[in-house]
């Protein structure tokens, strides 16, 4: 029974190798499973052509539309059922829209010369019959997707009152082929899963990646060594250090806010205690003393303190101590088992994995209103959540059947958007920062 | 089709080859799942390095571990035992633990709790009378698994330490 077992194993990750090769490399597919009804209704027009330049490579109008689609507070008209395609306010015939009940619509044309995509856009109220919104933008090279994500963002933040997200980037490990064969890669992707760059490889398992304020360093746990240990790489240039290989568990990196620091989980003096790490020098404060699993800090967003899990009272929970060393409270009392926060932008809403009996679900806890819990994904195997920089939606891994897959939900967890390795697992999402235009 | 399927079975017996050929200066190839008739070992002679080949409990290089538990059930007692002599009988050898968790829960959780059943195993050596420098832990939490279905039956099988002899 169990040779049989080992030469399937064999078989798969030799299949896997094979069509490793021959797909690209990470790429994700995305699918919506699910959308709200209550959303707001938004067209967004096909972009007409402007000039005789080449046709845009990439569909402008079609990326918006997905992207205002998953964030779970928008409703798109289908391609199929828009009937007309005005390019300019002045073409828009309010009354069949409004016919289709349509409450905005969007409107432009783009240019695509010397490598530049170009696109105008309008976003009208559809009632009002006024226009809210008028703009240009550019980009080029592999940029080009961008011109779409930005314009989202436009308009997410001209109708909803807080700056858009989508013109962001994450970072996931994929895992193609099993034990001695398995191949590892950190990889970074447009927040839509497009775009995807490899930004380091290995053998050996690569795990919690985390990204400095900036946007320009991921921190992660890489055990190519035969252990745990933890560097920083920079994205761009590929250039990489060490910052701890000690011996023990070299774990669960988070920069604090200022990008100065990095929390850290540390096993060296006998068990997994929480540190910060000073970047400049190297020096270690140590925050937590005791016998339990301290693991997993996160920063709140003013930097003053570190969330965490420590099973100190059995289970793992989550507690919170001063970033500067202090007393830790236990905050979350719902629930066998709370691990790997993930704080939102205000400190307001914590997201954690949320474990009771065999079901590992996603919860979200809202400080604000006095700790209330919702959760966010259905189970039974989810976990690493991590928040968009502006709190509309979350990224988390989950488990269906033999594969690790990705989703995207909604911060109201009603809007869900899977997104799929084609051959292997995907793993430990993190949801970087803003970029700088 | 055909061609595919050559391929594949060609690509298959070299990386069982490679497989092999890696474990061979990595670790010991992995041993039947239950401890076999342990042989009242202790009152011979000293163990030497054919023992580990030939000896049914020496063979034995895994111990299993309880849900979310970390204390070294009481079926293992005489593979502690004789792992613990073969350290107090060879100074000079040397073993790292691998400390291994099911899939459930976070990953970094995960990892200490993999310390603490490769540290659970370590003192209970070292209680024995194997000497603390000889023995090294190394946390791989949930990340080598040897059973990938969502079952209790594949989770017993990965919640588990690996002895790995790294020194003879």
């Amino acid at each position: 029974m169990r040779i049989p077992k080992l030469l399937l194993a064999l078989m798969l990750a030799v299949l896997a190798a094979l069509f490793a090769t021959q797909a690209s490399a990470q790429g994700l597919t995305v699918q919506i499973v699910n959308g709200v009804p209550s959303a707001i209704p938004i067209t967004v027009v096909p972009l007409g052509q402007q000039g005789s330049g080449p046709a845009s490579p990439v569909d402008v109008a079609q990326i918006v539309s997905m992207d205002l689609d998953r964030c779970g507070k928008f409703r798109t008209l289908p391609t199929s059922e828009i009937v007309q395609s005005p390019t300019t306010g002045a073409q828009i015939k309010f009354a069949t829209w409004q016919q289709l009940k349509q409450q905005y619509i969007v409107v432009g044309t783009t240019s695509y010369d010397g490598g530049v995509l170009k696109a105008d856009y309008q976003l009208w109220d559809v009632a009002k019959q006024q226009m809210l919104l008028q703009n240009t933008v550019a980009r080029q090279g592999s940029d080009l997707r961008r011109v779409a994500h930005e314009i989202a963002d436009q308009i997410y933040q001209k109708i909803i009152g807080v700056r858009g997200a989508f013109d962001t980037r994450i970072a996931y490990v994929t895992m193609v082929g099993l034990g001695d064969n398995a191949q590892y890669a950190l990889v970074v992707a447009d927040s839509d899963g497009y775009n995807p760059q490899t930004v380091v490889r290995s053998h050996e398992a690569l795990l919690s990646p985390t990204w400095s304020p900036d946007g320009t360093e991921l921190a992660y746990v890489s055990f190519e060594g035969g252990n745990s240990a933890i560097y920083i790489q920079n994205i761009a240039t590929g250039a990489r250090r060490l910052v701890s290989s000690r011996p023990g568990i070299n774990g669960a990196p988070r920069f604090s806010p200022d990008g100065k620091k990095l929390a850290v989980s540390l096993s060296f003096q006998g068990n997994p205690e929480i540190y910060v790490m000073d970047l400049a020098t190297g020096a270690l404060t140590r925050l937590t003393h005791n016998l339990a699993i301290d693991t997993e800090p996160s920063w709140t967003p003013d930097g003053q303190n570190i969330i965490f899990t420590s099973d100190r009272s059995g289970k793992p929970q989550l507690y919170e101590i001063p970033a500067g060393g202090g007393s830790p409270q236990r905050i979350t009392f719902q629930g066998q088992y709370n691990a790997d926060v993930a704080v939102d932008y205000d400190g307001k809403k914590l997201a954690m994995v949320q474990g009771n009996g065999n079901v590992y679900r996603i919860a979200v806890m809202d400080r604000s209103t006095g700790g209330q819990e919702i959760f966010v994904s259905p189970g039974n195997l989810d976990d690493s959540p991590s928040w968009a920089p502006n709190a509309s939606m979350l990224l988390y891994a989950a488990t269906e059947g033999p594969r690790g897959v990705l989703y995207s939900v909604s911060a109201d967890g009603r809007v869900r958007q899977r997104l799929v390795l084609s051959d292997g697992d995907v793993r430990e999402p993190a949801w970087g920062p803003y970029r700088n235009p | 089709m055909n061609a595919t399927v050559r391929v594949s079975v060609v690509a298959l017996l070299c990386l069982a080859a490679a497989a092999c050929a890696k474990k061979q200066e990595v670790k010991s190839t992995p041993p039947p799942e239950a401890p076999t008739a342990t042989a009242p070992a202790t009152t011979e002679g000293a163990f030497t390095p054919a023992d580990l080949q030939s000896n049914a409990c020496l063979r034995t290089r895994v111990i299993y571990f309880d849900f979310d538990k970390s204390e070294i059930q009481s079926q293992f007692n005489d593979i502690v035992a004789c792992h613990a002599k073969y350290l107090r009988d060879r100074p000079m050898a040397r073993m790292t633990i691998e400390g291994n968790t099911d899939e459930r829960g976070t990953r970094e959780y995960n990892l200490g709790l993999g310390e603490r059943r490769g540290n659970a195993l370590a003192s209970a050596l070292e209680a024995a009378g194997a000497s603390a420098s000889q023995i090294k832990v190394v946390s791989y939490g949930e990340e080598r698994p040897v059973c990938r279905e969502h079952n209790e039956g594949c989770w017993h099988q990965n919640r588990r330490d690996n002895i790995v002899y790294t020194a003879e």
